[in-house]
Order: C-alpha cells, then sequence, then structure tokens
C-alpha cells in the first residue's frame, strides 16, 4: 500500500519549526497561546527556534510581577525551555531599541538579530506558526 | 471628560487617537498594554512626555509591574495608580471615552 508506505516514512522527519512572536504578553491571550504551542512540539522532537518581534519582545522582559492583575506571569515557563532542549531564542534588534530595551533585559539568553537577519530567518524555515 | 486607552502604542492608533482629540486638561488613564505608551527611554518617549504636560496622565500601576515597569521608568508628569484610584477617577471624571 503505497499511502501507508508514504506515511511510514515521514515518521522520524524533523523539520524546522519557527514560532514567532508579536504581541505584547497579558493584554491579549497570542502569547500564552504560542508558548503553549512551543511547549507542545517539545515533547516531537522537532528543529524549534523562537522570535521575538515587534511587541513580542516584551514577552521576555525581567521583573514581570503579576500578582497585580492576578494572572500568571509567563516567566517561569520561558526559563523552563532550555530544559526541552529549546535553546535558539532569537531577537530582532530595531524591535527592541524602539522600546528603549538591551539585551541586558531579557529574562532568557537570546540571539539579537537584525531585521534583515530576522527575515532570512523565517524564510529559511518549513513551517512557521505566529501569533 | 475621562479618557482610557488599553491598546499597545506600538501596534494601535488608539493612544494617538486619543491625544488628538481630548481636550486640554483631560484626564487620561493607561492600562493593559497602553502602560508601554509612557515608559522611559522608546521611540516615543516625547510623545508621552508633552501628553503628560497637556493632559492629567495617569498610567495602572498592576499592569506596568506585571510588564516588568515601576513607577521608576515612567515618563516624567505621569501618575502611577492603583485598581482604587482609578475606580475614584472615573467617579470623578465620567464620562468616559474608551480609546480602543
Amino acid at each position: 500500500m503505497p499511502e501507508i508506505e508514504a506515511l511510514e516514512n515521514t515518521s522520524g522527519v524533523i523539520k524546522k519549526f519557527l514560532y514567532l512572536n508579536s504581541k505584547a504578553p497579558y493584554g491579549t491571550v497570542y502569547a500564552l497561546e504560542v508558548l503553549e504551542m512551543i511547549l507542545i512540539s517539545a515533547a516531537f522532537e522537532q528543529d524549534v527556534h523562537v522570535a521575538f518581534v515587534d511587541d513580542g519582545v516584551y514577552q521576555i522582559k525581567k521583573g514581570q510581577d503579576t500578582k497585580g492583575i492576578e494572572m500568571k506571569s509567563f516567566l517561569p515557563t520561558y526559563r523552563a525551555l532550555e530544559g526541552y532542549d529549546i535553546e535558539k531564542l532569537y531577537v530582532e534588534k530595531e524591535s527592541m531599541e524602539e522600546r528603549g530595551l538591551t539585551v541586558e533585559d531579557f529574562i532568557v539568553p537570546v540571539t539579537v538579530v537584525n531585521r534583515l537577519t530576522m527575515s532570512d530567518l523565517i524564510h529559511s524555515m518549513d513551517v512557521v506558526l505566529g501569533g | 471628560m475621562l479618557h482610557t486607552v488599553n491598546k499597545s502604542p506600538f501596534e494601535r492608533n488608539a493612544f494617538k487617537a486619543c491625544l488628538a482629540r481630548a481636550k486640554e486638561g483631560s484626564v487620561i488613564v493607561l492600562f493593559e498594554d497602553a502602560v508601554y505608551a509612557v515608559t522611559r527611554g522608546t521611540t516615543l518617549e516625547k510623545i508621552a512626555v508633552r501628553a503628560a504636560e497637556k493632559f492629567h496622565v495617569f498610567v495602572l500601576g498592576p499592569d506596568l509591574n506585571a510588564r516588568g515597569y515601576d513607577w521608576g521608568q515612567v515618563v516624567e508628569g505621569v501618575t502611577v495608580v492603583d485598581y482604587d484610584d482609578f475606580v475614584d477617577i472615573v467617579v470623578t471624571h465620567g464620562p468616559v471615552t474608551a480609546w480602543l
């Protein structure tokens, strides 16, 4: 059965995934939804990349204290990504600078890339999931 | 008249739309993602400083803290308030125009 053979051949294929974060945390549900997708993907042993552009860079800013708004903080989950072998994190330089942030403001180690390199990164992926 | 804004100034036009139509001396409360409009060091800082000169600008502290900022990182002339203050402002300065 050729169909079954085709299905079997897809097992073990590792694709390049990019999770493209472009929204600020807490004000909308986008950041949380993408983070949940990232955690799910960790279970499938794929080549996971996570990028932060535009307001997405705010997601990993240090010092988030969410007690006052009674919501769960994202920071512990982002810190835990390393434990799932998700270590390819990229921040767009222009987005960071527009918002007065520097690499020291982030809770996790990131690679800062300019917009052109971010474009190249996006285009080098097999699957891009944004939010 | 009280004006409220709750959207990021980098993603939506709500903050600028509010500033363009609020009368001098109006009260503006920034909450949720709009708190980024008055954090120091951004490309919008001058707009925020001018707004604080023309209007009474307040920003909700719990939303600032959730996003990793405190009162020391807010532009000069903007007042940080809590939820109780927000309620008092609504009672004192209504009706409300909500810029979304």
